[in-house]
């Protein structure tokens, strides 16, 4: 059973702000039956203001995707518009005492609904499930790369099980699993190195002695990308430093699976670039 | 949650309290008769005798002999047991069928083989869960080593024709393993009718404890040993005999054979009356699995427009333990694959709640169920967007109908 918190449990018991309001101004809708959840959410915004008057939904989900629906239309009730949108998913959990990392989709699907019914009352074009602009990663639950980029970055994920969690990406036939990881490695690799641009701060000298190099490729991978890939339950191990060629052996989550240790070589290999000298090679040990 | 007032439990597929006379008759084991049954003295000896008297209740439950009963820890033992014992001593096949709708306990062991090299064949089923047996018969090939069809599926509680799978699996000379483990005390297994090789039983299904299994294994069977050890079970399974449980298995087969007729009678008219009560109460449900082919005890209901985790949450806070199909309640994002393999829609796959009785089900523990579940149902529909749609479509039909 799962750990719910007494919020969580009050408001899926009894949930506040069911229904339909007949003269709402915005209405967004996200999931649907296929996905297991779905959830309706309609505001009252007043014109004038563009304070949320009143708030309701409808819901088929779990307990947790009802009270973070409850919880929602409890929170943005009295605010601007804009102080609305403010609102995280991790607002939502928190609101509610926390929830369970697997039902953290919930608390997403309510930013989304949100997002949708304030899009509907702007005018803009209802918010389809998938946006034109970008490309479907997990056809099951049919979750957008936009989608996933928005949620590693608001939420500072950095496992592809986190992911899954928030998103459900990768939750049905995990054939996506290697494209999440894809781009969660794109991700945390910005991160690391700042914006995905060369970082200014501790930049490499324009010309390192082979020691000051050495020290540098040293630092960082015990320091930046070490706890990255332990976080991913994988490590990293600094065999060789030879010249520009710098021998790593890499495990990944799965240390039997090729193509994401030549996804990790790539990463490591990219992030020294950026951080000591932009002509290092990184290769793996061979055993 | 608070405390509910009262506790009904309908989850006794998922596990089944000890009978009394189990508990009773398991208890000087754990005082007493603490020998270790291979000894060469009294203590042991005294066990040794209620090991064979056990063995001798589980070999009449399946009409079997008690030199074809192997204990084991659990039901899933009995099934790595089988499926890898038996390929293990066919080394030269590299072939197994199953279906896509047996418990993970065979599931995973015929995916990790997949995985091995071998070459697996997941029977599909139809909509109501039942088996092609031409099929089944198609894929048979001389590079066989094992067929592994389960009796009856522990979701829906759809029974297969394991006598008929056997006897096709006989005529081509393969070996045929059946997961019994929900059939095993609920329908006769007479394994002087059905040629079935080799059969698993688990406990705790059957009103025995928890951590105690049964694999039958035909006399002739080839098959290698799973634990490897001491010359315990006749050299197929090594570990000390598990006396006390093992003494308790026995008398639970003793008391399901004994009670199996007038129980499975008693059992079909209060699962019956339950389907029938919540089929009056409340629209848009569908019965999934073959509703004339399963085991008495079992009903799997899909109800439509809401999921299957909350329908749980309000019933346990009403008293009420049941099980669901859905998504959530797995804590996987899908839902039960023997739902999906039936094609169920998702308009109830995510829906469905499992409820499966027991001896000690009582007719108010029904009542009580029927005076509650169909207020939560119209209770998650009256939040439920879908339910809206719906009521929306009916209304503009009866609009159209008058215009």
């Amino acid at each position: 059973m799962w750990n719910y918190t007494n919020s969580v449990i009050d408001h899926f018991t009894n949930p506040r702000n069911v229904g339909e309001i007949a003269d709402a101004n915005a209405v967004g809708q996200v999931g649907s039956l296929a996905c297991g959840d779905a959830l309706k959410l309609y505001l009252k915004i007043d014109p004038t203001n563009e304070i949320i008057l009143d708030a309701k939904f409808q819901t088929f989900g779990c307990a947790s995707a009802i009270a973070s629906a409850s919880a929602l239309t409890e929170m943005v009730k009295g605010k601007t518009v804009k102080e609305a949108l403010a609102v995280t998913n991790d607002d939502i959990a928190r609101f509610l005492g926390g929830l369970p990392e697997q039902k953290m989709h919930c608390s997403v699907m309510g930013k989304e609904a949100l997002e949708a019914a304030i899009a509907n009352y702007r005018g803009e074009k209802a918010v389809a499930h998938v946006e034109e602009d970008s490309s479907v990663i997990c056809k099951c639950f049919w979750v957008t790369e936009k989608k996933i980029r928005q949620v590693i970055e608001e939420n500072h994920l950095t496992t592809v099980e986190q992911v899954t969690n928030y998103t459900k990406a990768g939750g049905g036939c995990g054939g996506c699993l290697p494209d999440i990881k894809r781009i969660l490695d794109e991700m945390v690799l910005a991160r690391v190195t700042g914006s995905g641009k060369p970082a200014s701060e501790g930049a490499a000298p324009k010309k390192l002695t082979n020691i000051q190099r050495m020290q540098l490729i040293t630092k960082v991978i015990e320091t930046e990308i070490a706890p990255h890939l332990q976080a991913d339950g994988g490590g990293i191990e600094l065999i060789d430093i030879d010249g520009v060629t710098v021998t790593v052996r890499l495990q990944g989550a799965c240390s039997h699976c090729v193509s994401s240790t030549a996804t990790l070589q790539f990463m490591v290999q990219e992030t020294l670039r950026r951080k000591v000298s932009p002509d290092i090679v990184v290769i793996q040990h061979q055993e | 949650m608070s405390v509910p007032a009262r506790n009904v439990y309908l989850d006794n597929n998922a596990t089944t309290s000890v009978a009394p006379e189990v508990l009773e008759a398991m208890l000087p084991f754990f005082k007493d008769l603490y020998g270790n049954a291979s000894s060469m003295h009294l203590f042991g000896g005294q066990v040794a005798r209620h090991l064979d008297i056990a063995r001798s209740q589980v070999a009449a439950l399946l009409n079997a002999q008690p030199e074809e009963i192997v204990f084991t820890s659990c039901g899933t033992e009995s099934d790595n047991h089988a499926i890898r014992g038996v390929c293990e001593a066919l080394p030269d096949k590299r072939h197994i069928i199953t279906t896509k709708v047996e418990h993970p306990a065979v599931l995973n062991v015929c995916r990790y083989l997949a995985k091995k090299g071998y070459r697996v064949t997941e029977l599909g089923v139809d909509k109501q869960g039942n088996l092609n047996l031409d099929e089944l018969k198609a894929a048979i090939t001389p590079d066989t080593a094992i067929v592994t069809v389960m009796a009856a599926n522990n979701e829906t509680g759809t029974l297969f024709p394991i006598d008929e799978i056997a006897r096709i699996c006989a005529e081509k000379g393969v070996t045929f393993h059946t997961d019994a483990v929900q059939a095993a005390g609920k329908i006769a297994l007479d394994m002087q009718k059905m040629p079935v090789s080799l059969l698993s039983i688990s406990g705790h299904k059957l009103h025995a404890p928890k951590g105690i299994g049964v694999l039958y294994i035909r006399r002739g069977t080839r098959i290698s040993p799973f634990m490897l050890g001491g010359h315990q079970e006749r050299n197929r399974r090594a570990g000390t005999e598990n006396a006390p449980y093992i003494v308790g298995l026995g008398k639970a087969c003793e008391v399901a054979m004994n009670a199996m007729f007038e129980e499975n009678n008693r059992l079909r008219k209060q699962r019956d009356r339950l389907e029938k009560g919540l089929f009056d109460a409340i629209p848009y449900a569908h019965i999934n699995g073959n509703p004339q082919w399963r085991l008495p005890n079992t009903t799997n209901i899909g109800f439509e427009f809401i999921e299957g985790e909350a329908i749980l949450l309000h019933l346990s806070a009403a008293g009420i333990a049941a099980s669901s199909g859905s998504a959530c309640t797995s804590g996987s994002l899908e839902p039960s694959h023997v739902l999906m393999a039936m094609q169920v829609p998702f308009t109830y796959a995510h829906g469905s709640v499992r409820f499966s009785l027991s001896r000690y089900t009582t007719d108010e523990e029904i009542d009580h169920t029927l005076a509650t579940l169909p207020a939560i149902v119209a209770k998650l529909r009256a939040m439920s967007p879908f339910y809206a749609d719906k009521l929306r479509e009916i209304k503009a039909g009866e609009t159209a109908a008058h215009s």
